[in-house]
């Protein structure tokens, strides 16, 4: 039985306006579906709904925006359809063009701050452990819980603006400790340390274990405890596309897992799976569906590039240029960019010929002109998103792979790692 | 037979069972109603009208905006029956209610419910009754 509170009765029966009456009645059917007793207080929001699936998602935020809909926690956007930074590289129709502009301009009406980021993670400020959170987007979700510890169900379209109208949450879900402890435990066995010192390990991890667990927590032993935020993101990314994974535990290094056991809670794993690398190169194999043919474009940045990323992608490109006829792409947020830009990476990565789209990316909306040959990337989520999303063939590989390939126009993988 | 309705209402129509749970986004198009998910052993049938009886939804949360489109363009099913209770599958419904007063129900429907369901047979929903016409 929902309970809930004088404030959140008077917010459904429309004492603060139509638009938290709205979302007041959303937030509490959802809450009785989920069989939450009660609601709790968010601090944060991220919103996916910014990116257009068609009109009713657009009359959903026009409605909620005209009955006075307004944020009541701070609340960051996701990426949309356009790029508004870089418009030229749009190639859609000017009906999705403004529809696009028309979405992005309701939810920044109710207060939306423009970051435009699928990775809110990478702002200055951001949620800390143990912080009740209501964010939406794959990948998002799966860092806020694992990486930072924050607190946040699988939100997306529509409940993401309930939530940071209302400020109100179901206590349900990720937000409850029952919800939070591993269900299956992954191994890494006999992986060589070459292997586990290379970056694709994280996003072919992520990859096989979202396969293989669903929506359940995983919990992974036996991954380098040093490994960066980046390799975290790769690796939850990957989770949520081939399994929508929205939390894992990394024994050693993520904040709820210091110990198998803590992951575990105290409760027996209901599975145990070893990986070994077998394993590894099946699931690194699924992710490209070509690795030969002519290769017209290269995406990296997916999720957002980060800044410790630009700087590891300047050092790759330093003194050489992308191939003629090769695109190269790499998206990130506007905060990023201008930081990146500050430092004095941006110039010489425009340059050696790479565009930076920001605001969208690249496998969400039309930008890449060419569709004929091979895409690479360096990311899981891209690999797994772009063959159905824009009909391109993928080449999946590390970053190393992905510069060394735009510079010699063909696809090039290094064996030295993994054969 | 009794369901559990997430979002009360009464359908009529056709039931289309799925064999595997559909992702909206990518998998229905909202100006046809037809499943275009080519990996789905449904792929090619038309869901507009019908009861469509499916495990769960899967991936993606913007098939909520999917569902709520497909209700706009009048392509959607009559009503969806689920084996377990779907927060994406709802909101798309739900928004539909709230933005255009079109009413498809989501009812969870106990396991013998959901396996008696066959394609083809006619059907009502009548908020937490399910009644073969």
């Amino acid at each position: 039985m929902l309970h809930l509170t004088d404030r959140d009765r008077a917010l459904a029966s429309g004492d603060l306006g139509p638009a938290s009456a709205m979302a007041m009645r959303i937030i509490t059917a959802i809450a009785e579906a989920n069989g939450a007793t009660g609601l709790i207080d968010v601090t944060s929001a991220h919103i996916d709904s910014c990116l257009y699936h068609g009109d009713a998602g657009l009359d959903f935020a026009e409605r909620l925006a005209a009955d006075g809909g307004r944020v009541v926690v701070p609340t960051t956007l996701n990426v949309s359809s356009l790029d508004l930074l870089h418009p030229h590289l749009f190639r859609g129709d000017t009906h999705l063009q403004e529809r696009g502009r028309r979405l992005m301009a309701a939810y920044l009406a109710m207060g939306g701050m423009p970051t435009w980021t699928c990775a809110p993670y990478q702002a200055a400020s951001r949620p800390a452990l143990g912080e009740h959170i209501a964010w939406a987007e794959s990948n998002a979700i799966v860092f806020a819980n694992s990486v930072l510890g924050a607190r946040t169900d699988r939100y997306g379209d529509f409940i993401d603006i309930c939530a940071a109208i209302t400020g109100r949450v179901p206590d349900a879900g990720l937000h409850r400790d029952e919800h939070r402890r591993a269900r299956v435990v992954f191994r890494l066995e006999g992986i060589s340390d070459e292997v586990l010192r290379s970056e694709i390990l994280y996003p072919v991890v992520g990859h096989l274990v979202g396969r293989r667990t669903g929506t359940r927590v995983p919990a992974i032993v036996g991954l380098p405890t040093d490994a960066s935020e980046d390799s975290l993101k790769a690796l939850g990314a990957a989770a949520a596309s081939s399994g929508g994974v929205a939390m894992f535990h990394a024994v050693g290094r993520t904040p709820e897992a210091a110990t198998l056991e803590e992951a575990l809670g105290g409760v027996a794993p209901e599975r145990e799976v070893v990986i070994e690398q077998a394993m590894l190169d099946a699931a690194r194999a699924e992710l490209s569906t070509r690795t030969e043919g002519p290769l017209t474009a290269v995406s990296v940045g997916t999720p957002h590039f980060s800044l410790a990323e630009f700087r590891t992608l300047v050092d790759l490109m330093y003194r050489r240029r992308v191939a003629a006829g090769i695109e190269f792409y790499v998206n990130t947020s506007r905060e990023v960019l201008a930081q990146a830009a500050a430092e004095g990476l941006i110039l010489p990565l425009r340059a050696a010929g790479i565009e930076i789209v920001t605001d969208t990316c690249t496998y969400i909306t039309p930008i890449m002109r060419d569709h004929d040959g091979v895409v690479m990337t360096n990311s899981g989520k891209m690999a797994y998103y772009a063959p159905g999303n824009l009909g391109v063939a993928v080449a999946f590989g590390s970053l190393g792979d992905c510069v060394a390939s735009a510079i010699a126009g063909r696809i090039t993988l290094d064996p030295a790692v993994w054969g | 037979m009794t369901v559990h309705p997430l979002l009360p209402g009464t359908a009529t129509g056709p039931v289309v069972v799925l064999d595997e749970p559909l992702s909206m986004w990518g998998g229905l198009d909202p100006e046809t109603g037809e499943l275009i998910d080519r990996r789905h052993p449904q792929s090619g049938a038309m869901l507009a009208g019908c009861i469509l009886v499916l495990p769960s939804g899967r991936g993606s949360s913007s098939s909520a905006s999917v569902l709520a489109e497909a209700i706009r363009l009048g392509t959607a099913p009559m009503a969806i029956v689920l084996a377990e209770s779907d927060d994406i599958i709802l909101l798309g419904a739900l928004v539909a209610r709230e933005l255009y007063g079109l009413v498809h129900p989501v009812v969870v429907a106990d396991e013998v419910t959901y396996r008696s369901l066959q394609t083809g047979e006619r059907v009502t929903i009548a908020d937490a009754e399910l009644v073969r016409d």
